[in-house]
């Protein structure tokens, strides 16, 4: 179960920008009911900032026309949405079955070496965060890494090394 | 032993645009489809045995027909691409490789049930699966495929992708319809069943990418075509993934009912570095585990798996080598089910929780043989107690374990964290 329940206040106020506005008002158009917004509302917030603010969250609850409590539940419920920020990279390595068979602890024991991290933890630079997830679908070429949302299939450390090596 | 029928398009290069699609085939079977009436289709689905590749195997044709008929009510075909379930990874070849497969099969499903409005559910981890699925459903709409008239035979159908955000239970059907309604994932009580009442109150289908994109096949060649494939209960061709201590994981297209203790060996060329066999996983986390000498008799088909007291699930195999430490494996999978347990029951919420704790002391070397009944007892007292199958899903493998694999629990218990040691000599 989620166990996510802090927003995080940042006395801004929220807007999509203008591909988002688009995207919103073409997606709404297929759906018969609005609420039908909420998941689709919170995915185009995270690509636009990269996670979701408490001002974000109330912003789409007005745009939508439903309870904040409604957004609110989807966002703690469902955990790729991020309610603080990431690193600028941000890495998930699967923890799961094939991937725990496969070695998938050498790559989380190297990351937090390398790092300083643990997962669930951010940079101090920001650079990295990390996570360790459940299955990513990807058992026939375990371990799995995802990295900004890309996979990185049969890892091991030496390809883990050059990866990190072209990371800004 | 491998066979090409879903899979006809993956090796070909660009087989995902439009244009390369089209040159193999893809939406030629749009004339003969608005050429024959619905129920036709339903009829031919039905007698081609088809069942849903999703893990249940509930016959799709059959499920069609569970419709209501004339409610005046919109009918909705959702797809259900969650593939979540650990040792799963099928599906993805199809969105990847050949989405107009997929989208050919939509068209043809939507037809035989009257259906205008179509989602996909995606799971949200699949970033650059839901960009490729989502070009091929642009191109098609470009192409006049999909939208108001579609291939010019005045069949309206909307497609639009539904992205999840990394919930496990989504891939239960009702816990999908939910997620869609803008609701956290928690599954429906059924009845009503979805067929009757689903999304947004309206008569529903929901069917697994690999059922779907089976249709255009069979709408082709014929019901007796693909019954060739496979067994009479459980014909046809599957997706089967193959991981964990295998010489070549990997996805293979195979025909129903060949001895899985063949395919380890011809297709996923044998465990691992020649290490002895210890287990096999038959059909995704959520099976019940198999023995070396059980497994002699088993194939991959659904009867065999009800047989040897195990399901064919979503086909995913997974091989456990001599060195797999059975109660460390228990200790992986129920912290995915604890974890992707929605909370709505309270037997799966807390009962997977304790199930984690129990194995957790057990593998410290602080547990005694009491505790060892006591995760039976937890099974007991939480299957079939819940809405939905999910703790089922941790409940039935961890039984199973427990059962063939008992001495390694007790070797915790006897001689403490130390003993993993002893299971690596086997």
């Amino acid at each position: 179960m989620s166990n996510r329940s802090k927003l995080i206040v940042t006395g801004k106020p929220f807007r999509y920008d203008q591909e988002r506005d688009v995207e919103f008002e073409r997606l709404v158009k297929r759906y018969p009911t609005r609420e039908s917004m909420i998941l689709p509302a919170l995915w185009l917030i995270q690509e636009q900032e990269g996670w979701i603010s408490a001002e974000a969250i109330a912003y789409i609850a007005d745009r939508i026309g439903t309870f904040a409590s409604q957004v609110y539940e989807c966002a703690t419920f469902y955990t790729m949405y991020n309610l603080h920020p990431t690193g600028r990279n941000h890495i998930c390595i699967c923890r799961t079955l094939s991937c725990w068979l496969r070695g998938k602890q050498e790559i989380v024991d190297y990351l937090k070496n390398e790092l300083g991290l643990k997962p669930g933890e951010i940079s101090a630079d920001g650079k990295f965060s990390l996570e360790e997830v459940e299955c990513l679908g990807h058992c026939g070429t375990a371990p799995v890494v995802q990295l900004n949302g890309e996979f990185h299939e049969s890892m091991d450390v030496d390809k883990l090394k050059s990866l990190l090596a072209t990371l800004k | 032993m491998e066979v090409k029928i879903l899979s006809a398009k993956f090796d070909i290069k660009d087989a995902h645009t439009l244009e390369v699609a089209k040159q193999h085939g893809a939406y030629s079977r749009l004339e003969k489809l608005f050429s024959m009436e619905p129920v036709a289709v339903i009829e031919e689905v039905k007698s081609s045995g088809l069942r849903g590749r999703g893990g249940a195997g509930f016959p799709a044709g059959l499920k069609w027909s569970f419709l209501p008929k004339g409610l005046n009510k919109p009918v909705y075909l959702t797809v259900n691409s969650d593939e979540s379930e650990p040792a799963t990874f099928k599906d993805r070849f199809i969105l990847v490789r050949d989405p107009h497969l997929l989208i050919e099969g939509i068209i043809i499903c939507c037809y035989a049930i009257g259906c205008h409005d179509s989602y996909i559910y995606i799971r949200g981890e699949y970033t650059t699966q839901v960009k490729a699925l989502q070009a091929a459903i642009d191109e098609a709409y470009a192409a006049g495929y999909l939208g108001e008239n579609v291939g010019g035979y005045g069949f309206k159908l909307d497609v639009t992708v539904h992205r999840g955000a990394g919930a496990y239970i989504c891939g239960e059907e009702t816990a999908l319809l939910e997620s869609i309604e803008g609701k956290k994932g928690q599954p429906r009580s059924k009845p009503p069943f979805p067929a009757v009442e689903g999304l947004y109150g309206c008569p529903t289908i929901i069917n697994n990418v690999q059922t779907i994109a089976s249709l255009p096949y069979i709408l082709e060649n014929g019901a007796d075509a693909y019954k060739q494939y496979g067994t009479e209960k459980s014909p046809g061709t599957h997706l089967f993934g193959i991981s964990g201590h295998v010489q070549k994981p990997g996805m293979y297209e195979l025909p129903l009912g060949l001895p899985i203790l063949d395919v380890i060996e011809k297709v996923a060329g044998g465990v691992l570095n020649g290490k002895k066999l210890k287990a096999i996983i038959p059909g995704g986390s959520s099976t019940p585990v198999l023995t070396p000498e059980e497994a002699k008799t088993v194939t991959l088909d659904y009867e065999s798996m009800a047989a040897h007291k195990t399901m064919f699930g979503s086909g995913g195999i997974v091989v456990l080598d001599e060195t797999v430490d059975i109660v460390k494996l228990v200790e992986n999978l129920a912290q995915f089910y604890h974890h992707e347990s929605c909370g709505q029951c309270t037997p799966c919420r807390e009962g997977l929780g304790w199930i984690l704790k129990i194995v957790k002391k057990i593998l410290k070397g602080e547990g005694s043989m009491e505790d060892i009944n006591l995760l039976v007892e937890l099974c007991d007292n939480i299957e079939m107690k819940t809405v939905c199958v999910l703790s089922a899903a941790c409940t039935m493998p961890v039984r199973s374990y427990l059962n063939k694999f008992r001495h390694e629990f007790e070797a915790y218990v006897k001689k403490g964290a130390s003993a993993q040691a002893d299971v690596k000599q086997g």
